[in-house]
């Protein structure tokens, strides 16, 4: 047997999509007149998120995990709107819908609502989906409703408990975890199978304790809320959206709650000392959204060479 | 044994849940885009066979089991214990027990192969081949001539198993069932 692990991991169909893939995305973000960045790979700090596992290099360098901390500070120098299409690279991150190394687009937009960066993300996965899909439906429902439509569970009222016993017989044992360990759990076996098919669901205003890096606000009846949303098609998540937390001292001290000894970014932190412009920014998987474009069953489909082959 | 990580989890893998040896069916790795990472792990239990869905943290794991699948022919039973030789040219000879031979005991006849699974050096379950082939040892007369499709009636078999025949079936013949549905294929 020839050895053929030189091969691509996917065929040429699949290189074709990607390409066209990225001239719709530069001619949207051109016809908008949205600056294309590119900043660093390798930075001098990690990411924060205790849940991202980055990469070092011998040099003691971090392959970032997405490109954020760098476009941030990009805007509070005052660039203005600006994208950007990059690898980014999360350690021990494999399986179908996964490779350690991915391709992510990212952008901000300054003074936007998440209301107007939810419209723009609608009609760009319709352009990149338009050859499948000539009309896709979207739907907008809170965390809140969600919940409460799907598992049952009024998230602002229910108990750590409550919310620990729908999570353990859901998981089908019992994980140890915190409220929003379950949570993701209830949303990711329960929530995330329920949604309308074949339609962009957008779900917004997350609960406060899962904010990252986005505002947190009060919603209508006067619940804490992330600003956040996420976008879910047909079973997967594609994109994270955030109305950007510009209260530096709000930064520092959530930098600092979840770091857990890794070292924080300071640069990016004394970038939002100096300010940063109110905004809206979003991440979204490209390999993901080529994987439903193509009905492929593997990531390893979408990608050239997948992380074994690379 | 060796503990596995989840994201050592594969199909087929054998491991030990709740002190019951299970074979890995799927393996499905979940990351919220904030959020811990996890793992929905579909299992057959290798007793009984039912699958069962769990959820684990990335990088939990589980103790390996001491699973072997083995090829053996069935030699006789002793009431008690039916009992079993390996076709490796080992001559290993090993004992199931009742529980362990299921309704697998109504497709046993002696120097035929079975698929048997060991664990801990005990036999956990007998499988038969998808096709055996057995002697009707009780039917009513056949019905000469009567080849047409629509009747049947049943036929005991040597090993006790009755099993629906078509009309022309005599005693004495031997017939191919299908192991998995019970049901009559053809004259052997």
């Amino acid at each position: 047997m020839p050895d053929t692990r030189w091969q691509p991991s996917c065929d040429r169909a699949a290189l074709a999509a990607r390409s066209a893939f990225y001239r719709t995305i530069r001619e949207f973000f051109y016809a908008r007149d949205v600056l294309e960045v590119d900043t660093p790979l390798l930075g001098n700090a990690p990411v924060s998120d205790p849940n991202i596992e980055p990469m070092q290099t011998r040099e003691g360098r971090w392959l970032h995990t997405s490109p954020e901390y760098a476009m941030k500070r990009l805007l509070c120098a005052g660039s203005g709107d600006i994208w950007q299409l990059c690898k980014v690279f999360r350690a021990g991150e494999a399986g179908r819908r996964h490779n350690p190394e991915f391709s992510m687009l990212e952008w901000y937009r300054v003074s936007w609502s998440l209301d107007r960066l939810m419209d723009e993300v609608r009609d760009l996965v319709r352009a990149l989906f338009q050859t499948r899909w000539a009309e896709l439906p979207e739907v907008r429902m809170s965390y809140a409703s969600a919940l409460k439509q799907f598992a049952g569970i009024d998230v602002h009222k229910a108990s750590d408990d409550d919310i620990a016993a729908v999570g353990i017989s859901v998981a089908g044992q019992d994980l140890q975890l915190g409220r929003d360990g379950w949570l993701d759990i209830i949303m990711s076996h329960r929530v995330e199978p329920a949604l309308s098919e074949e339609t962009l669901v957008f779900i917004y205003d997350f609960p406060a304790s899962q904010a990252a890096l986005a505002k947190v606000s009060c919603d209508a009846d006067g619940n804490p809320v992330a600003e956040r949303f996420e976008l879910f098609f047909n079973g997967t998540e594609l994109a994270n959206g955030y109305h950007e937390l510009t209260d530096a001292e709000e930064q520092r001290r959530r930098f600092e709650k979840e770091a857990d000894g890794r070292p924080l970014d300071e640069q990016l932190l004394s970038a939002i000392e100096q300010g940063l412009p109110e905004c809206s920014g979003v991440a979204m998987g490209v390999d993901r959204l080529l994987m439903h474009l193509l009905q492929a069953e593997h990531i390893s489909d979408v990608l050239s060479f997948d992380w074994p082959r690379a | 044994m060796a503990n596995y990580s989840t994201n050592e989890f594969k199909s087929g893998l054998k491991v030990m849940l709740d002190n019951e040896p299970c074979s890995i069916v799927e393996n499905e790795y979940v990351k919220p885009g904030k959020g811990q990472a996890f793992n929905r792990v579909k299992l057959r239990n290798l007793r009984n066979g039912r699958v069962l869905e769990k959820t684990f943290k990335s990088g939990d794991s589980l103790e390996g089991a001491d699973v072997m699948e083995v090829d053996m022919e069935y030699l006789y039973t002793d009431g008690e214990f039916w009992h079993f030789m390996a076709t490796d040219g080992s001559f290993e000879q090993h004992g199931a027990s009742q529980e362990a031979v299921g309704d697998t005991v109504k497709w046993l006849k002696e120097q035929d192969v079975y698929t048997v699974i060991l664990f801990n050096g005990a036999v956990l379950t007998v499988a038969p081949p998808n096709f055996v082939e057995l002697e009707v040892v009780e039917t009513d007369p056949g019905v000469k001539g009567d080849t047409a499709n629509g009747g049947s009636k049943p036929a005991t078999l040597s090993t006790g198993a009755v099993v629906k025949v078509p009309l022309f079936i005599n005693i004495g013949e031997v017939l191919k069932i299908d192991t998995r549905s019970g049901e009559y294929v053809g004259r052997a």
